[in-house]
């Protein structure tokens, strides 16, 4: 089986690799410095699809998705969170987000080596899941930059209604440099699957101890040359620890911070229109083919497994949802549906290019389940104003995705297996225990450093700027206040 | 002369003036309210978080008809705006003291 999948490396790997010598010694010719990997037309295309789907699902999506969710006087202060994220972190990355979340540097955070594109032409390559097999450089960096103009997108939702825009003028920028770029980097930067091919086929052709010896050194500082994520060996597809459990940690954080709402708990505060919350959960769900699908970053086998799983994943959490609310509450609500499909959205990311379908429908369930039960039960329990539920939906399920993604990756429960490209691209042996104990780490790290991160973060923009709007412009609403203009006029 | 007054459930209107003018009254009045009977509002839940709604919209009817047709403009509107559920609305009866179409100067039952 020809795999596309994303490279689990251990540490450790040079006992892997050391497999692979000895299954290669027999094949010097292999040993044969690689090819320079080529661009496939196909590939670019549908990145450059990909990339445009992900804008979708973040403007207008997204933004009509919380947009729904509010008062009618604080609609455009939404859309505007939203608008402000995509561009002030647009521009960010080109100048140096990409860089610092992938170049090599440390396991935490990349250099400025590719600050202001440096280098960066239209016939420069980015490296895809497959050995010998390119993207350019340009759709790579403007693909991973959607994701980066997204993460600080969901956050705005937990602390909507109140924050003042001066506040998110200075936070977003802030936490995109010291918490995004570095998970970004920790979860996803590695040398590629190029170059740990081909020094493991250097290893395999050495001959003399000595040349041995060379090789491994030379395949673990290839293998070294990735985030501290990666080589947990934690498999994240498309974004559960680097984007859900990221936002939605920093959205608690900062929905603790700021405070409740004015009213909270006592007055009416409910969604204006859940219309436009249907339409933007919809985009979500069409811009997450994007999202997950071009995360394969080849429009090859492993695009079409994430795009299965996207589908049922998705159908399988909003019905959770939908019946347990039903069960509960008595009816079974819109919102409720569409909550449910944003968290199945949200916990098949990681799983995505893993899982199988089938297991995807359980992921999807078990998510929609857990989610509800998050933001219902656990949520009035300690009473946290996280206005749109942006924890209990994407930190919640990235949290049960990153998980379940160590279980159903396991081929015997239909998924993909990982490719270990040290040991010439074969699935490696999976033991789930090691898998999991992998994607718990990965989750750990994240709620750390994003938790952390955030909390100084927001404490510095409250010094700076305050973070909380008046009473007076709350209860008159954000809208007049922060921008001078309502949503609705008659 | 009396004023009638009707709050009734918004769907109901069209059956209520329907049943006015086969009783040949000739004009109502209409307003949307809001508010609240026995009933007590309802609850609406958003992801959890229970709402408790007090204010329902309803529908208020103003009739101005002589003495003598009160009885059956009350017994039209609550055959019309009967549902049998709760939250049907109620009839208040007023009386009128004078009444003048504005167009013509005619006072009273002439104006009505």
């Amino acid at each position: 089986m020809k795999s596309t999948r994303l490279s689990h490396l251990r540490k450790g790997g040079g006992i892997l690799a050391g497999v692979a010598a000895s299954l290669l010694a027999a094949a010097p010719a292999f040993a044969q410095a690689a090819a320079e990997p080529t661009v496939n037309k196909g590939d670019t295309a549908w990145m450059i699809v990909a990339t445009v789907l992900v804008l979708l699902m973040t403007i207008p999506g997204l933004a009509l998705f919380y947009g729904g969710l509010v008062r009618a006087k604080n609609m455009l202060s939404v859309l505007m969170h939203v608008f402000y994220c995509v561009c002030v972190v647009t521009l960010i990355w080109v100048i140096y987000g990409y860089s610092l979340a992938f170049t090599g540097g440390s396991s935490l955070i990349g250099g400025f080596s590719k600050a202001f594109m440096a280098g960066i032409t239209p016939e420069s390559k980015a490296a895809t899941f497959t050995v010998g097999v390119a993207i350019p450089e340009y759709v790579y960096l403007a693909f991973q930059m959607t994701f980066a103009c997204i993460t600080p997108a969901l956050i705005v939702g937990a602390f909507a209604e109140r924050m003042r825009f001066a506040a998110v003028v200075l936070f977003v920028p802030l936490w995109v440099t010291f918490v995004y770029f570095p998970i970004a980097h920790m979860v996803w930067y590695w040398a590629g699957p190029d170059a740990i091919d081909a020094a493991a086929k250097v290893l395999a052709a050495a001959t003399d101890e000595a040349a041995k010896t060379a090789a491994q050194a030379k395949l673990d500082e290839v293998n070294a040359d990735s985030g501290l994520i990666f080589q947990f060996g934690a498999l994240d597809f498309a974004g559960g620890t680097v984007v859900h459990i990221n936002a939605g940690l920093a959205g608690l954080i900062g929905a603790l911070i700021v405070g409740k709402r004015i009213g909270y708990g006592k007055e009416l505060l409910s969604p204006h229109s859940l219309t436009l919350t249907m339409v933007g959960a919809a985009l979500l769900w069409v811009g997450w083919f994007g999202f997950n699908a071009g995360s394969n970053l080849e429009a090859a086998g492993g695009a079409l497994v994430a795009m299965i799983n996207t589908f049922v994943a998705t159908a399988a959490a909003a019905l959770a949802w939908m019946f347990v609310e039903w069960a509960a509450k008595g009816k079974p609500s819109l919102l409720g549906v569409l909550s449910g499909a944003v968290a199945g959205l949200v916990a098949v990311t990681p799983a995505s290019g893993f899982a199988g379908p089938m297991g995807s429908i359980v992921l999807g369930l078990v998510a929609g389940a857990v989610c509800f039960f998050f933001c219902t039960t656990v949520k009035n329990a300690f009473g946290y104003d996280d206005s749109l539920d942006v924890f209990g939906v994407h930190c919640v399920g990235g949290i049960v995705g990153a998980i379940l993604t160590g279980v159903l990756v396991s081929p015997s429960l239909g998924g993909t297996g990982v490719v270990d490209y040290a040991a010439g691209g074969k699935i490696a042996e999976y033991v789930m225990s090691t898998q999991v104990i992998a994607q718990l780490k990965a989750v750990g790290v994240t709620i750390l450093w994003s938790g952390i991160g955030s909390a100084i973060i927001f404490k510095v923009v409250d010094l700076m700027v305050g973070l909380r709007a008046t009473p007076e412009a709350e209860r008159e609403g954000l809208d007049l206040t922060d921008h001078g203009e309502r949503a609705y006029t008659s | 002369m009396k004023l009638v007054v009707a709050i009734i459930k918004p769907f109901k209107l069209d059956e209520v003036r329907d049943a006015l003018t086969s009783l040949g009254v000739h004009g109502l009045t209409v307003s949307e309210v809001k508010g609240y009977g026995r009933q007590r509002g309802h609850t609406e839940i958003y992801r959890g978080a229970e709402y408790a709604v007090s204010f329902l919209p309803k529908i208020k009817i103003e009739v101005a008809v002589a003495s003598e047709q009160v009885d059956r403009v009350i017994e039209a509107i609550t055959g019309a705006a009967k549902t049998g559920q709760i939250g049907d609305g109620k009839i208040f009866t007023l009386p009128l003291e004078h009444a003048v179409r504005i167009r013509t100067g005619e006072a009273d039952g002439a104006a009505l």
